[in-house]
Order: C-alpha cells, then sequence, then structure tokens
C-alpha cells in the first residue's frame, strides 16, 4: 500500500514537473505545477507531516498559484505564441540551471538520509511542529517573519507607483506572510 | 502512515454515511434554491413559484430537467478542456468539504460498536477546510478564461482577487477561535461547546468570540460569492458574470455547486461557533431517551441551525444592496484584517493574563 502510493506520487509529481516546462501554453503550464503542488502534499502526507502537507495546498495551490494564474490569465489573452529569447539568454538560463543542477546533485550525493520510523504518526502534527519553531528554531523563525516584513513594505511601495497592479502585488507578498 | 483497523464493516459505514452525507447536501442545495425564490418573493411582496406541485415544491426537478433537455454549447474558439474541467472542479470542491463536519454525536451500539457520525476526524480538520475552499476558487477562474470571453475573464479575475482578500481576514479571525480551543480538529471543537452553560460563562465559541464570528460571517459572503459581495456575477456590470458562455447542465453545476458551498458553509459555521450539534439541556436528552434517538435529535438540532443559518444567509442576499468593487476590496483590507489583527492580539492577551 504505501509503496504503491509513493510510486504513485512520485510518477505524478515528476510527470507534472516536465509537464511545467515542456507545455507551451502558460496556463497549462500553471496547472501543471498546481498538480505537482498536490503530488508533493501526497509525499508529506505519506511521511506523516498532515499540517505541511495541508500548508502546502493552502499556501502554493490555494493562494499563490492563483495569482500566478490571475498574472497568465491577463498576459495571455490573445495568443499563445511566447516571445523568442535571443541566443545569450538562452545560453545564460543554460549555464545557470546546469550550475544550479550541480549543486542539488552536490548536495545530495554528500547528504545521509535518514530513515523515516513509519510508526511514529505524531512528528508532523502542529503542536509539535510549533514547539520546535518556537524554541529550537525561534531565531531563523523570526529572521524570516523581518524578511516577509520587508517584502510587504516593498510591495506597497512598488504599487504606490503602479495603481494598477497594487491588488496582486499586496494579495501575493501578505498571503505568504501569514500562513 | 498510520493505517487505520480497516475491515468491510467499516468500509460499509463510511460508504453509507458518505453517500447519507452527499445526498443530502444535493437534497438540502436542491430546496436552498426553492428557498431562496421564496425567500426572495416574500421580502418582495410577491408569490413566487407556485405552480409546480404543492407550493411550487416540485420546482427544482423542473429546473434541473430543463437544464439537463437544454442543448449543450461549447463555444467555438474556448479552450475545450478547461471549459469543461471548471465546472466539474466547482462541483468537486463544494462537495469535498463536508467531509469533516462532525454531523452528530458518536453512536454506540448495543453490541458496543462505536459508529461515528463524521466522515474522517483528521486532526487538522479546520485547514482541511481552509484547503479546499481556497482551491475553490479555480472552478471559477478555469470556467471564465476558458470561455475566451472578456465579460467571463473579468469576472474571473474579480471572484480570484476577492476570494484571497477574504481569506487572509477569514484566517486570522479563526486563529483567535483556534487559540480558545487549542485544537484544529472539528470534533474537538464540537465536544468543547457541549451542552450551553457551563456554570460560568455560555459555551458555544459564540459567546467566546463573537467579533470573530461577525469577522468569519462577513468573510464567508465574500467567498461564497453571495450579495452583497457577488461581484464575480454582477450582471449590470458582466452580464452574467464567469457561467456566461456555459449552457445546459455546466451551467446547472456552476449555480448548484454554489447553493452546496452555501449548505456546507452554513454547517462550518455552526460546527464552530454555534455549538455544532449541541444544546440547552442534552444530558437531561440524553439520560431521558434511547441513544439511537438522542443521536437523532442531534443531528436534527444541527440540521435545524443550519438551515437558520442558511435563511439568514438568504435575508441578507435580498436585503442589502451590492458593493462597488473598491468598497469590496477597502472594506476586505482597510477593515477587516486590522479589526481580525485586535481580534487575535486581544484574545492572546486575555488568555495569558486573564485565564491563566
Amino acid at each position: 500500500m504505501y509503496e504503491v502510493l509513493f510510486w504513485f506520487l512520485t510518477i505524478m509529481a515528476i510527470g507534472c514537473a516536465l509537464g511545467v516546462i515542456l507545455s507551451r501554453n502558460p496556463v497549462n503550464s500553471v496547472l501543471f505545477l498546481i498538480a505537482t503542488f498536490f503530488a508533493i502534499s501526497g509525499h508529506y502526507l505519506l511521511l506523516n507531516a498532515q499540517f505541511l502537507a495541508v500548508v502546502n495546498i493552502i499556501v502554493y495551490a490555494g493562494a499563490i498559484m492563483v495569482l500566478f494564474l490571475f498574472v497568465m490569465m491577463l498576459m495571455n489573452l490573445n495568443a499563445d505564441v511566447e516571445p523568442q529569447k535571443s541566443r545569450l539568454a538562452q545560453l545564460a538560463g543554460m549555464i545557470a540551471g546546469g550550475v544550479l543542477f550541480l549543486v542539488i546533485l552536490a548536495a545530495l550525493r554528500t547528504a545521509s538520509l535518514s530513515v523515516l520510523d513509519k510508526q511514529s504518526n505524531d512528528i508532523g502534527l502542529i503542536k509539535n511542529l510549533g514547539k520546535v519553531l518556537f524554541t529550537q528554531y525561534v531565531l531563523p523563525f523570526e529572521i524570516s517573519s523581518v524578511l516577509f516584513l520587508s517584502a510587504i513594505i516593498g510591495a506597497v511601495v512598488i504599487s504606490r507607483k503602479e495603481e494598477v497592479h497594487s491588488t496582486v502585488a499586496d494579495g501575493s507578498v501578505n498571503t505568504s506572510d501569514i500562513k | 502512515m498510520l493505517l487505520m483497523q480497516i475491515n468491510t464493516a467499516f468500509i460499509i459505514e463510511k460508504v453509507i454515511l458518505i453517500s447519507v452525507i452527499l445526498m443530502g447536501s444535493l437534497g438540502v442545495a436542491m430546496y436552498a434554491t426553492w428557498a431562496e425564490r421564496k425567500v426572495a418573493a416574500i421580502m418582495q411582496d410577491r408569490i413566487g413559484p407556485n405552480r409546480a406541485g404543492p407550493f411550487g415544491l416540485f420546482q427544482p426537478l423542473a429546473d434541473g430537467l430543463k437544464l439537463f433537455f437544454k442543448e449543450e454549447i461549447i463555444p467555438d474558439r474556448s479552450t475545450r478542456f478547461l471549459f469543461i474541467l471548471g465546472p466539474c472542479l466547482a462541483m468537486l470542491t463544494a462537495c469535498m468539504t463536508s467531509t469533516v463536519v462532525p454531523w452528530g454525536p458518536d453512536y454506540v451500539t448495543s453490541a458496543g460498536r462505536v459508529i461515528s457520525l463524521q466522515v474522517a476526524d483528521i486532526n487538522i480538520g479546520i485547514l482541511f477546510v481552509f484547503g479546499v475552499v481556497s482551491l475553490g476558487v479555480y472552478g471559477i477562474m478555469l470556467g471564465g478564461w476558458a470561455s475566451n470571453n472578456k465579460f467571463s475573464l473579468l469576472s474571473s479575475i474579480r471572484a480570484a482577487s476577492q476570494a484571497i482578500s477574504y481569506e487572509l481576514a477569514m484566517g486570522i479571525s479563526l486563529i483567535a477561535l483556534l487559540m480558545m480551543t487549542g485544537s484544529l480538529s472539528l470534533r474537538d471543537i464540537v465536544s468543547q461547546q457541549h451542552g450551553f452553560w457551563d456554570g460560568h460563562w455560555f459555551t458555544w465559541n459564540v459567546f467566546k468570540q463573537p467579533l470573530g464570528f461577525i469577522i468569519f460571517l462577513i468573510c464567508s459572503f465574500a467567498e461564497l460569492n453571495r450579495a452583497p459581495f457577488d461581484l464575480p456575477e454582477a450582471e449590470s456590470e458582466l452580464n452574467m458574470g464567469y457561467h456566461q458562455e456555459y449552457s445546459s447542465m455546466k451551467l446547472g453545476f456552476y449555480l448548484f455547486a454554489e447553493y452546496i458551498n452555501l449548505f456546507v458553509s452554513s454547517a462550518i459555521i455552526i460546527t464552530l461557533f454555534w455549538g455544532g450539534y449541541n444544546f440547552p439541556f442534552m444530558d437531561k436528552v440524553a439520560g431521558g431517551v434511547s441513544p439511537l434517538l438522542f443521536t437523532i435529535v442531534c443531528v436534527l438540532v444541527l440540521l435545524t441551525k443550519v438551515i437558520m443559518m442558511i435563511l439568514f444567509f438568504m435575508f441578507i442576499r435580498w436585503t442589502l444592496p451590492r458593493f462597488r468593487y473598491d468598497q469590496l476590496m477597502r472594506l476586505g483590507w482597510k477593515s477587516l484584517i486590522p479589526l481580525a489583527l485586535v481580534n487575535m492580539l486581544i484574545t492572546g492577551g486575555v488568555i495569558l493574563w486573564v485565564l491563566k
């Protein structure tokens, strides 16, 4: 049962992630990305992290991707042809992506994989998560909240100049901050 | 993953429960359309539907039949797959939320078997509701965009920004409630509201979090796209809104999903704030009647409260005029969110210094 679910979710996640970069229509890419988030949430559930799974859906699939879709729909009104980038931009993108891939690969090679205890079913509960966040990791937690605050201020500054996009900018930053 | 004790009896029990809840919410939604017309008629001094059956009671059936037999039109320039996916998603998300609502107390059979009247008691029940609600907007967005119609697109953009803006205030008002309850499970929240009076104060959360309840209620109006916040389907500005290009049962799904959402969100509001299936003197009633009868009474009490909530939603719809869009955004961002934050801070202070 566990194995079947794991492989199903893995294939779904990888397949949808490939769909994101391979589909020509940006709206389809966004929809594939949402499906990828669902597969990843399923993985969190398999790891007993219910809170993380549901927050992943609320924040990413429910709020941030709605805003992505929002922007895509507005930009994609007339044609779904993407503008051709110059050779230089393509090359730069390839190098940047390749370097990121190398870093991830190097990190994965040296990482030690700890085995999850499948019997324990309380590691992902909100109570334990809160205790860990506010005792052991309180400093990084507070620093990240300052980061979000600066992002909110940045969004307000930007929306002052461009009245038209104010709702979009405010929404995206504040949503990720609160949740 | 924790695998539950799954056996045949368990599966049968859950299948029956799920079918009853699904059929029940469809039935209530069906008659909510009838009730909406009757309420509107009474409030506007008209008679309302009275041709099909006694008091027009067969009107929803006639409407459904009409929608089924209408010609199915998919616009030529639409994105076909997403055009079909839109109403499906709207219906799916509308039906999913009812899984975590506890519809009644546990019933213990004479054989000692405990039957839970809740499909799934997940310990993050309220977050599950939130997740599904936040996905609900996709049905409207995709349908509106795929129609390839400017009015539909504008409507779906309105719906998305409205939903996201009001989700924030809703979430913050819930945080204050969850600080009081200390649990995210809807079953725990209901059992904490047992009875009506615990000797010092009312047990129902609405008396502990009145401001939170009002904020949550206003946000529910916005999330449900109901008047006075029904901007996405403002017919005077957008013709019909996101379902303009839809015909036949796809249109029916959109309209119907709205009423299922109305029913389920009323049930959630009742569960969170108005005590769920609890009622005054329930301990005396439980001592006096058989367990089966007590469970039925509890379910009926819950349904009565839910129907009263639905009627309240309808009275508001036919009383207040529609907001303007900038007023809607100002109310959400500049009034409700600060109010919800203040409510959260006061609740935290009271818990920290008064109750401890």
